[in-house]
């Protein structure tokens, strides 16, 4: 398998407090975050608000300066490249985000939207010629080219985000980051998304990393999962050892905090186990919420196993 | 019990009345949660809103029907009596909130005004009050969450914050809208089930407005599905779940992803729902539905099936059914 993308031992912090602090220390982000996607592979990254997971995509895309550690495009370490070396390899990898709408201008029409990355990658192009392009970009979307000429204001939340992904595929990246994609749209609109994404997947061999929430649209779309709890990957493998055989006790209690599908579901439904918010300082951050926590985890350095979890006493 | 009677609402679209909610009915009963459940643009936060006489203000206008509290008709009250009713009998917990908390005022401040609104209270009775809510809704060091700004308190901590501002006064129905959506999975987890909790113990009506079948399984009893404006089935949740009557509703469970197969495609619902003005002639689904005929696109099914508590507005019900 050709590995499309890499991180080794990422690190990122950011500077305390806000504007009115002292300084000091920065609240770290992400600490030794490591992970490959190999072409045509989906690697879900999981977490719930300040796991990182945003910032982890934003470094794997170059859109954050790494404090430390790797990332690779195509074995190509990008980390420490400029911004003008960047430009020239990022037809390798492009992002589509929770919002369509906000990441549109909403003064451009959707082709000139849709086409900016052809500035970029394919300067001699005619403006018939970009046209072209657009149209069948939005077709393999799709969306007719009827909509071309309107603007982001005239299009339903599903459409915007099938331009997102036009947009993102129309330099013919082999890498797309996908930042809750679905998130923000109605179950209806979100299946379609979904489906798009899979049968775009298989049609071109592209690769996902794909940034989420919601245990459920993960458990349809990854092939491997990455949970990510205060700044750290706790636990890696295949989508199917994930939901099934999962070792770290966040992995479970996340799973435990899936909605149900069924009323009769109620009699096993149950509260995710350990204290509701917090996050330990030193050894293991999820300390203060886990049920099994002891004494050793308190000086615990966190590093994923052999059999992908990072956790003394996990779940059997 | 909190009753809407064949209620319609018309919004103001660019200076026209246009008609959003059409001729719904619902009856929310003391002890009792009620899931009211639809997609984006369908019209269920309007009729929520419509509840406690909200959003009048906004262009929301009553076309036809009526909203009764215990019989009683809420557009039969002044100003004065409606404000005490609002907060008083009948509360509302929003999906946002940081929007729905002044971030000026201490956590304190606010709970307090709420209580001594509707409760005749003085200060420190209000305080005191003020600290048995918030440990009734989980919070420890309520005493000192008191002082505390909105700000400085996590999504999960505002929405018990809300919900003990909604409890101040001792309601007997709570709308909530959408009241775990901005929230993490295992946070919301634990707001299901303080909702849940207060709803046994104080025998509330709860009307719950959601997109999310998965919220509707956990916490309610009856549901009512909207669509474009209207109610085209409801009934009691088992019932719901297990003999899913309309197309819509059959359609809408099917694309949820924790029912689906991965790696195979997913069930969808082609097209979109139609906005207020937009709605077809007949069936307002029919133009997205695989059983639609001709008698659908002219007809609309009143209520075309029921079996006394299960009601659906299908022409082919019957065939759904099989």
């Amino acid at each position: 398998m050709t590995t499309v993308l890499a991180a080794r031992n990422l690190h990122k912090s950011f500077a305390a407090g806000g504007m009115f602090s002292a300084g000091g220390a920065g609240k770290k982000a992400v600490v030794d975050a490591s992970f490959e996607l190999a072409a045509g592979e989906t690697l879900a990254i999981v977490g719930e608000s300040g796991s990182g997971k945003s910032t982890t995509a934003r470094m794997a895309m170059r859109l954050l300066p790494i404090d430390s550690g790797e990332m690779l495009w195509n074995d190509e370490d990008v980390s420490t490249l400029s911004a003008h070396a960047l430009r020239s390899r990022r037809h390798h990898i492009q992002m589509v985000f929770q919002d369509p709408f906000a990441s549109l201008n909403p003064r451009m029409k959707i082709w000139e939207s849709v086409a900016e990355g052809l500035r970029v990658h394919h300067k001699g192009l005619t403006r018939a010629q970009r046209r072209q392009r657009v149209a069948e970009t939005l077709a393999l979307c799709g969306l007719d080219d009827s909509g071309m000429d309107r603007y982001p204001h005239q299009f339903s939340g599903g459409q915007r985000q099938r331009i997102g992904i036009a947009r993102a595929l129309i330099v013919e990246p082999k890498v797309l980051v996908l930042d809750e994609p679905v998130s923000a749209l109605d179950v209806s609109v979100q299946a379609q998304i979904l489906n798009l994404l899979n049968q775009l997947q298989r049609e071109r061999g592209l690769s996902y990393l794909f940034i989420s929430h919601d245990l459920s649209v993960v458990r349809h779309i990854a092939d491997r999962v990455a949970v990510m709890f205060a700044g750290r990957i706790v636990e890696t493998g295949t989508a199917e050892a994930v939901f099934h055989r999962c070792r770290h006790p966040y992995t479970q209690a996340l799973l435990d905090a899936r909605p149900i599908s069924h009323p009769d579901e109620r009699i096993h439904n149950r509260l995710p186990m350990g204290a509701d918010e917090g996050v330990a300082e030193s050894g293991c951050p999820f300390q203060p919420r886990c049920p099994f926590a002891q004494a050793d985890c308190a000086s615990f350095d966190c590093r994923l196993n052999a059999q992908g979890f990072a956790c003394l006493h996990p779940c059997s | 019990m909190l009753e809407l009677s064949d209620l319609s609402l018309s919004v103001s679209i660019q200076g026209t009345a246009v008609e959003a909610v059409s001729g719904v009915s619902l009856k929310l009963e003391a002890g009792t949660v009620l899931g009211l459940v639809g997609e984006s643009g369908c019209g269920k936060s309007l009729t929520a809103q419509a509840m406690l006489r909200l959003g009048e203000h906004q262009g929301v206008t009553k076309t036809r029907g009526d909203i009764l509290l215990d019989g009683q008709s809420l557009f039969a009250l002044d100003d004065e009596a409606l404000r005490r009713i609002r907060g008083g009998r009948l509360a509302m917990v929003f999906q946002e909130p940081m929007t729905a908390l002044n971030p000026v005022f201490s956590v304190g401040s606010q709970l307090i005004e709420v209580i001594r609104l509707h409760l005749d209270m003085d200060k420190q009775q209000a305080r005191a009050r003020a600290v048995g809510l918030l440990q009734d809704v989980g919070m420890q060091d309520a005493e000192q969450l008191l002082s505390q700004y909105p700000d400085a308190l996590s999504g999960g901590m505002r929405q018990r914050v809300l919900i003990a501002m909604a409890m101040a006064a001792d309601p007997d129905y709570i709308i909530a809208d959408e009241p775990t959506t901005a929230l993490d999975v295992s946070v919301q987890k634990r707001i299901i089930a303080l909702l849940l909790n207060l709803q046994k113990k104080r025998n509330l009506g709860l009307l719950l407005v959601t997109h999310d079948f998965g919220l509707v399984a956990e916490m309610c009893d009856e549901v009512a599905v909207m669509y474009a404006g209207q109610i085209v089935e409801a009934g009691p949740v088992k019932d719901i779940f297990d003999h899913p009557a309309h197309p819509y509703t059959r359609a809408l469970m099917g694309c949820r992803p924790e029912v689906s197969d991965p790696g195979r495609l997913m069930p969808v619902i082609g097209g979109q729902v139609p906005p207020p003005g937009r709605w077809p002639a007949g069936c307002h689904f029919a133009p997205r539905c695989a059983l639609a005929d001709d008698a659908c696109k002219a007809n609309v099914a009143a209520d075309a099936w029921a079996d006394g508590v299960h009601i659906a507005r299908c022409l082919h019900v019957r065939e759904v059914a099989q």
